[in-house]
């Protein structure tokens, strides 16, 4: 009996620990993975994203936290090519973000999201130099959101996107405000059904599609 | 007892959990800058910093015991540290090294331009500014010379770079030599490059100390190389005044293999009615040109092209002779050419690489020359006769390389290999009585060679290499070095020298000689200054060439231009100034070039040493470029100038050469204009692409003289001058992409 008990108490101690674990883990990574939404810094994004990245390596079974790192990484290399485009400074940022999310990509195949995040990395590449890269790095982009949308259609993230394509991109290059809103309003009614897997898979999105509708002509 | 002992674990527990200890310290680099964005981590925790912008970085960890701390950043070596955590910390002071990174390590540059689309120093056009290039009319060699360095002669085909003639320039594709790049187009015009620039997505201009992989050109080497796989399965189609083009080129769904197939058909006879030629035309020259490729990826790394070429053309011409009044100078040329070439390229292990390659290229002219009456009849005049021949031409070449290069730490490597080349060219000469004569010249050239690129730092870099090659027709062997260096001066500024020297055998037209021949021999010393932003390319450079045991050609037996001695020497010397700026005006590009030449030399019937009639004093070029987005047109205007070129008349007199005539060609300028319209660009899922393209060579119809030939008896004198002054191109080309997104997916999945 005795013997048992002790056991039990173990097996409960072990099962804690396990829990414990897990809750480090959540409880680690659920700030951060709000963080993703509100931070719009390249520092803070660059930190953002050694966060992850420790988490990661720490783990290196989990693909968020590689797929995390990577986002945040690119969305860094955004910030700071919006101000001054600059390979010689983004393009080595793309090639972090590729090496993190090809790990997150092994550990989790033919998922809709990590195709989201290599669509924003090939676009990323483009914006660098557009006019010698639009050819290689255009279809590469496309592509990969056109596989994002065809493995969950229900993804909001993929509409947010190709919104932003057609808001970004001049009218005589096929951009169009109108187009686009009808996008963005498709990804707002992704958004209102969409349900994360879990608390710490992606959920991103929903403040970047309201700065966008605020920007569209009413 | 045992609550108590789990109580106690417990209590250690959280003792261990609020047990806090603070890491802080800066990260520099051995140049002692800050390293913002240096990432430091506990290995195998979530616990770490990100170093700020004065490189400072604090946090708080709570693991405990003998740790690792791991500190990265993006483009330095990262490195571990051992750390023990139960005990307080001081702040860490870490000095990283920059990781050897081919995009910011110095270049050798010193003698090269790269036209391609990788981020180097020495690349300073795109593959797109070949084809973009208004007076390059869509050729390769045609966008080149608008590069310092290159001269700006149109009586013939080839670059003539830095004192040399065309013959010093030799062209290669993947690695290996291509044989008769150019087409023949008849006496005094240039004939355009046979290979669609679109073939490739790299071209490298070497006006001088190239590599010791390269032999056999004393002045320039012109490096090709192909496009790997397509970006997916597409047909083409374009219609010209010139020509009409129908190509098809398959990716499989791996993407792991393509083939394709290109046929073009060109007839001048349309453009030569609306432009009128000096030539009289009664064979309208008409091009049949068939390529086909394909391309396998046989790993990661490791590919195998092959690329085939076949062409078939015919022109005839007459034009008044300057020889016989009131005659016609007949010209016919049949052309039959093929060329093949196939490529390896390999990564065998971690450290080595193989790049293996053979071309194979065989080239039939049957040259047909007469003088001809008023009524267009052949006749044969006395003193004359030698006008009316028939020469046919055979040539088969064949070229190897093999490469092996082993990677050393860092950027450094060695590399070194082996190169064949074998050609084989039977001729037959029939004079007016129908007598005939053959002559054939085989020979086998075979080199050795090894190079080493050493990177000291990513700021200091030398390229040393020797080779090595025995050429079976002169029975002779020569020993070759080769020596650059580079210095990176700042960020963005680096000094190159680059010291060589290079042989090549005698041109074969003047074989077989009388005595034994050496090879001809070039020594190389340039120094470069340059300074490159991603927007604006500044650079100057200096050279000199020494040219010794250069052909010198006599009278024997009545043939003119037979090779007799190695005697020839010569020297070429200046500066050229390259200056691009894609900044100051937005959307707008344009480059500057400009080259001072001071050259000589004492070859082929020269009486002595003088300034080659193909060598101007000044040359200059500038190329402007801009994109117009709202109406997606592209406008393209160049304007290229060279200085008076002198020309001679050489006479033989008493078996010694002496000038009857000479003087010298006024300036040469040309301004050329293209227009590129493509309404397609930019629609992301436009499934066809359109270009329609319209250039204008010499829009101001200026008159160019490239020199003067003379009558036989010396009495007569013409200007050489262009075909026809103004030349407008118009074309129309289409791509349609098969899209195959679908097929991509379903691979995905």
């Amino acid at each position: 009996m005795k013997k048992l008990l002790f056991s039990l108490t173990v097996l409960a101690g072990l099962s804690l620990a396990v829990k414990a674990q897990d809750d480090k883990y959540t409880n680690a990574m659920i700030p951060k993975v709000i963080a993703i939404d509100t931070t719009h810094s390249t520092p803070e994004l660059l930190t953002l994203s050694a966060a992850f990245e420790r988490i990661a390596d720490a783990e290196k079974n989990k693909w968020q936290p590689y797929y995390y790192a990577a986002l945040a990484q690119v969305n860094a290399a955004y910030m700071m090519g919006m101000q001054k485009p600059d390979a010689s400074k983004t393009d080595p940022m793309a090639d972090k973000a590729e090496a993190l999310l090809n790990k997150a990509d092994a550990l989790n195949p033919n998922n809709s999201e990590i195709y989201v995040v290599k669509k924003m990395i090939a676009t990323l590449r483009m914006m660098a130099d557009p006019m010698s890269r639009y050819m290689t790095y255009g279809p590469q982009a496309e592509q990969a959101l056109q596989t994002a949308a065809k493995l969950n259609p229900e993804n909001p993230r993929v509409y947010l996107l190709q919104g932003q394509d057609k808001f970004f991109t001049p009218e005589q290059f096929g951009g169009s405000k109108t187009e686009a809103k009808i996008l963005f309003e498709k990804a707002g009614q992704k958004f209102e059904t969409f349900k994360p897997s879990g608390n710490i898979d992606p959920n991103w999105g929903r403040t970047t599609l309201q700065y966008f509708m605020a920007q569209l002509p009413k | 007892m045992r609550l108590f002992f789990f109580l106690l674990l417990y209590f250690i527990q959280v003792n261990v959990l609020k047990a806090q200890t603070e890491i802080s310290g800066q990260i520099k680099d051995n140049k002692n800058k800050p390293i913002p964005g240096a990432s430091v981590t506990v290995k195998d925790s979530y616990d770490g910093g990100v170093a700020d912008s004065t490189g400072r970085f604090k946090f708080i960890t709570t693991e405990k015991g003998q740790k690792l701390l791991v500190v990265t950043a993006i483009g330095y070596k990262g490195f571990e540290q051992e750390i023990n955590l139960d005990a307080p910390l001081q702040p860490f002071s870490f000095t990283m090294k920059e990781e050897p990174d081919e995009l910011k390590a110095v270049v050798i540059s010193a003698g090269t331009f790269e036209a391609s689309d990788r981020k180097r120093a020495a690349a300073v056009l795109t593959s797109l500014d070949v084809v973009t290039t208004a007076s390059a009319n869509g050729d390769v060699t045609g966008a080149l010379k608008t590069l310092p360095g290159a001269q700006q002669v149109g009586e013939s085909e080839g670059l003539f770079v830095r004192g040399g003639a065309a013959a010093e320039t030799k062209i290669f594709i993947d690695g290996t030599l291509v044989n008769k790049f150019f087409f023949q187009a008849g006496p005094n015009i240039a004939g355009y490059g046979r290979f669609n620039p679109f073939l490739f997505k790299g071209t490298v201009f070497s006006t001088g100390g190239y590599s010791a992989l390269y032999g056999q050109a004393l002045s320039s080497a012109v490096i090709l190389e192909s496009i790997d796989l397509p970006e997916q399965t597409s047909a083409s189609l374009g219609l010209t005044v010139l020509s009409a083009t129908a190509g098809y080129q398959q990716l499989n769904k791996k993407k792991t293999a393509s083939w394709g197939i290109n046929y073009d058909y060109t007839n001048l006879g349309l453009a030569f009615g609306l432009v009128k030629q000096k030539q009289d035309y009664f064979t309208v020259p008409a091009f049949h040109n068939i390529e086909g490729n394909f391309r396998i990826k046989t790993s990661a790394s490791g590919m195998v092209k092959y690329y085939g070429n076949f062409s078939n053309n015919h022109l005839g011409f007459t034009t008044p002779s300057i020889d016989a009044p009131n005659y016609l100078d007949k010209f016919a040329l049949k052309n039959t050419y093929q060329y093949h070439n196939l490529s390896w390229r390999e990564r065998l292990g971690t450290y080595w690489r193989l790049a293996a390659g053979v071309s194979y290229t065989n080239n039939k002219d049957n040259i047909n020359g007469a003088l001809q009456d008023a009524s267009k009849k052949d006749v044969t005049v006395n003193g004359l006769e030698f006008k009316n021949f028939a020469f046919d031409k055979r040539g088969h070449y064949v070229n190897t390389k093999v490469v092996f290069d082993r990677r050393l730490p860092g950027l450094s490597a060695i590399r070194f290999g082996s190169e064949y080349n074998f050609s084989d060219d039977p001729s037959v000469y029939t004079d007016y009585t129908n007598a005939s004569y053959k002559t054939s010249l085989k020979q086998h050239t075979t080199a050795l060679f090894a190079e080493s690129d050493i990177y000291v730092t990513n700021n200091v870099a030398a390229k040393v290499g020797t080779r090595l090659e025995h050429s079976s027709y002169l029975d002779k062997t020569n020993i070759a070095p080769r020596l650059s260096l580079a210095y990176k001066l700042g960020k963005e500024s680096q000094a190159s020298l680059a010291y060589g020297i290079f042989y090549q055998n005698p041109e074969t037209q003047y074989l077989p000689a009388v005595s034994p021949l050496d090879f001809s021999k070039a020594t190389h010393y340039i120094a470069q200054y340059q300074k490159t932003t991603s927007l604006q390319v500044f650079r100057v450079e200096g050279f000199y060439k020494k040219y010794e045991q250069l052909l010198k050609t006599g009278t024997l037996y009545n043939r003119e231009g037979q090779a007799l001695s190695s005697n020839g020497f010569g020297d070429a010397k200046g500066f050229e100034l390259f200056w691009r700026d894609k900044k100051t005006v937005k959307n707008f590009d344009y480059w500057v070039s400009y080259s001072y030449l001071d050259t000589k030399r004492d070859y082929l019937n020269f009486p002595f040493a003088i300034t080659p009639n193909f060598a101007a004093k000044h040359t200059a070029s500038l190329v402007m470029k801009k994109f117009v987005l709202p109406i997606k047109t592209g406008f393209n205007l160049s304007y290229n100038y060279a200085s008076s070129r002198p020309y001679y008349n050489i006479v033989n007199s008493g078996g010694s050469y002496k000038f009857s005539d000479r003087g010298e060609v006024p300036d040469y300028h040309n301004v050329s204009f293209s227009l590129n319209y493509v309404p397609t660009v930019g629609k992301k899922d436009a499934r066809s692409f359109v270009v329609y393209v319209l250039s204008v060579n010499n829009i101001l119809n200026l008159k160019q003289t490239y020199g003067y030939q003379y009558s036989y008896d010396g009495v007569r004198k013409e200007a050489i001058v262009p075909p026809s002054r103004m030349f407008v191109f118009i074309g129309a080309f289409f791509s349609f992409g098969i899209d195959r997104t679908q097929d991509a997916i379903n691979a995905n999945l």
